[in-house]
């Protein structure tokens, strides 16, 4: 994952709209060739903090370094580092594709011989190589968001800021974008922040997450100690499913020291630990004791389904 | 110390980024252009402001070679413009009341239109300055209008030519340069409206409305205005005294200024009638004794500097909004 300097830092990154708090307090540090993802439900402010990031809304409080540089004051200079694919991206209908990425690249100052070629692989790599030459207006959702990242890919830049690049995409198309994406990053070592309501996509192909939600992040980290961090501090809910099973058993577990409530629900135990405890170590030997074995345990607010639920119910999962 | 050289630092950062030149207004300016020459609306609407005004010049020669031998012969070449036959109002009037349709057909989606297509954001996280958007849409409106209207000067020139059979003398064609100067520079007053309005109104119907609503109040309703506001303050009858109705017609003349169209029309009419020495209301005193004459070009536009200090700085005025509007505009798109 190259070197473990960071590339995006951002400190006590602030942005109010009035009495709305967008973006309080984030601290991020991003680091040079990951693929971080900024997961929030709709309104977390994911936006919000990434046009600060590109200089193009001005923090309340605090600052962003991009490669060293605040975007408020070298704005420039980040923007030629950066590559944004802002969400529902939008092209000039009346061009076709080429004449659309040959505008962006000579915006960029990209010597003209060398443009073509560009166009060329770029539009390849994204698969819209016989589409080069059609008016953007033919084209499908899918094909501008691919369009989308040709445009970056014609760019080059060192960081591709990615906002929800895979909304209203079909599963196959989604499937091939972030086939792209994670090339991207293998390959070309490009540093890659996706942004996204939709955990379930996104979390395939991401290094770290951040979960941010109401304008605070709520955790960061690799996906698999996320469940622990998000939910720290509340208690310990276990899943259970038995055989042979009958009713003295939830007396038993009842009877158990550190036990809440217990109650079943349909084929599951659901036992609540008191705050602070868990009682999975002493559940296999009390069980066994019995002769009952265990067909299923699972300890709920610890993985992601679960922060899933708390936060992002009803978001659009797949 | 080292404080003090980091601070002096950025600050020399953020002057060469400030000054140096991103090359994004060159890029912007080139697409622009060829936007709006392609555009579909710019060819109706040329079409439409041409036959306009080749009809009028038609009829106009039409009548000024009936009248030769009959009448003055001095400044034929620009009677080509002024003269109305019959029916038709004079090149001038069309150019008039249809030129501002130009300037706010260029403008009135430039920044909407970004903004509904969802490539304003894109647009401004490429390595340029915000301004060089506003300033590169702005140019190149002035130039498509430049083009257009440099090109209608030359049609009539030449045809004019080919109907009256009298070439143009050297104060003539001057006069013509002038005429078509101050044109450009009317439709650039229309053109930063329709580019402001296309930064307050996120629907371009709304926006191209707004302007047309603006264009026809000036055309036609300021006038009015003006008349009924004069006589209001200085109520008119036949019996009031001699100043009574000076005033009124001077107020009603300087009310009716504060239109730019006011503006581009006098400016127009002393540029295009050498004989005309002022516009407001004249004594018989001043009359007595002035030798009938012709203005030299000089003196004419030393008549019409103010209209056209007041047409720039109003043109500039109002740009200058956009452009504050723009710089201070929230550009997401969701
Ligand atoms: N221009 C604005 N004016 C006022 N509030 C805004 C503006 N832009 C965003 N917000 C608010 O900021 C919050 C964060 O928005 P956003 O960054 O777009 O969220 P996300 O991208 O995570 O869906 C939302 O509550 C939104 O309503
Ligand atoms: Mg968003």
């Amino acid at each position: 994952m190259g070197n473990r300097s960071p590339i995006i830092v951002t400190e006590n990154l602030t942005k109010h709209y009035g009495p709305v708090v967008a973006v309080q307090d984030l601290n991020l540090e991003i680091y040079e060739g990951e693929v971080f993802g900024l997961l929030g439900p709709n309104g977390a402010g994911k936006t919000t903090t990434i046009l600060m990031l590109l200089g193009l809304t001005e923090p309340t409080s605090g600052r962003a370094l991009v490669a060293g540089l605040d975007p408020t004051r070298n704005a420039l200079a980040v923007k030629r580092l950066v590559g944004y694919l802002p969400d529902n991206v939008g092209f000039y209908d009346d061009l076709t594709a080429k004449e659309n990425l040959l505008y962006t690249g000579r915006l960029n100052q990209i010597p003209e011989a060398e443009l073509e070629q560009r166009i060329k692989t770029a539009l390849e790599q994204v698969g819209l190589a016989d589409h080069g030459d059609r008016k953007v207006r033919e084209f499908s959702r899918g094909m501008r968001q691919r369009l989308g990242i040709a445009d970056l890919i014609v760019k080059d830049p060192r960081i591709f800021i990615l906002d929800e690049p895979t909304l209203g995409i079909d599963p196959e198309g989604v499937r091939e974008l972030l086939n792209l994406i994670v090339r991207l990053s293998r390959e070309k070592g490009k540093t890659i922040l996706i942004s996204s309501h939709l955990l379930h996509q996104i979390q395939q192909i991401c290094d770290r997450v951040g979960i941010f939600v109401a304008g605070r992040l709520l955790a960061v980290g690799p996906l698999e100690t996320l469940g622990r961090q998000v939910m720290a501090g509340k208690p310990l809910e276990i899943e259970l499913q038995v055989e042979p099973f009958n009713h003295d058993l939830l007396e038993v577990f009842r009877s158990l020291e550190g036990v809440d409530r217990v109650e079943s629900q349909g084929p599951y135990i659901r036992l609540r630990c008191a705050k602070g405890k868990d009682i999975r170590p002493q559940l296999t030997g009390l069980l066994a004791e019995r002769k009952v074995s265990i067909l299923h345990l699972r300890a709920r607010g610890h993985d992601l389904d679960d922060i899933y639920l708390e936060y992002f119910q009803g978001e659009g999962r797949i | 110390m080292k404080e003090w050289q980091a601070k002096l630092k950025e600050f020399i950062n953020w002057w060469r980024e400030a000054f140096s030149s991103s090359g994004g207004l060159k890029v912007i300016f080139l697409k622009e252009l060829a936007d709006n020459l392609s555009s579909t609306r710019m060819g109706i609407l040329f079409s439409l402001v041409a036959v306009a005004c080749l009809s009028a010049l038609y009829v106009a020669a039409q009548s000024i070679r009936q009248s030769v031998g009959q009448e003055e012969t001095s400044f034929v070449f620009l009677r080509l413009f002024t003269t109305s036959g019959g029916s038709l109002p004079p090149f001038i009037s069309f150019l008039s009341f249809l030129g501002p349709l130009l300037g706010l057909a260029l403008g009135f989606d430039a920044i909407n239109g970004e903004y509904n297509k969802r490539t304003l954001s894109r647009l401004l996280a490429q390595p340029i300055y915000r301004d060089d958007v506003i300033n590169g849409k702005f140019l190149a409106g002035i130039a498509v209008l430049a083009i257009m209207i440099a090109t209608l000067g030359l049609l009539v020139a030449g045809l004019g030519l080919v109907f009256i059979g009298v070439p143009p003398r050297g104060e003539e064609i001057g006069r013509m340069l002038a005429y078509l100067i101050v044109s450009i520079i009317y439709v650039a007053f229309w053109l930063s409206i329709s580019l402001l309005f296309s930064l307050l109104f996120r629907q371009a119907a709304t926006s191209a409305l707004a302007g047309i609503a603006v264009w026809l109040f000036f055309a036609i309703f300021a006038p009015m205005l003006a008349g009924i506001i004069a006589d209001g303050l200085f109520p008119v009858t036949d019996e009031s005294p001699p100043e009574l109705v000076l005033r009124n017609a001077v107020w009603k003349q300087n009310l009716s200024r504060l239109s730019p169209t006011t503006l581009y029309d006098e400016a127009t009419l002393y540029l295009l009638n050498p004989g005309i020495r002022t516009l407001g209301p004249v004594l018989i005193q001043q009359v007595i004794g002035a030798i009938p004459g012709f203005l030299p070009l000089s003196q004419s536009l030393l008549l019409i500097w103010p209209h056209l200090v007041g047409l720039i700085a109003g043109t500039l005025i109002i740009f200058a909004l956009a452009y504050y509007y723009f710089m201070r505009q929230e550009i997401r798109t969701s």
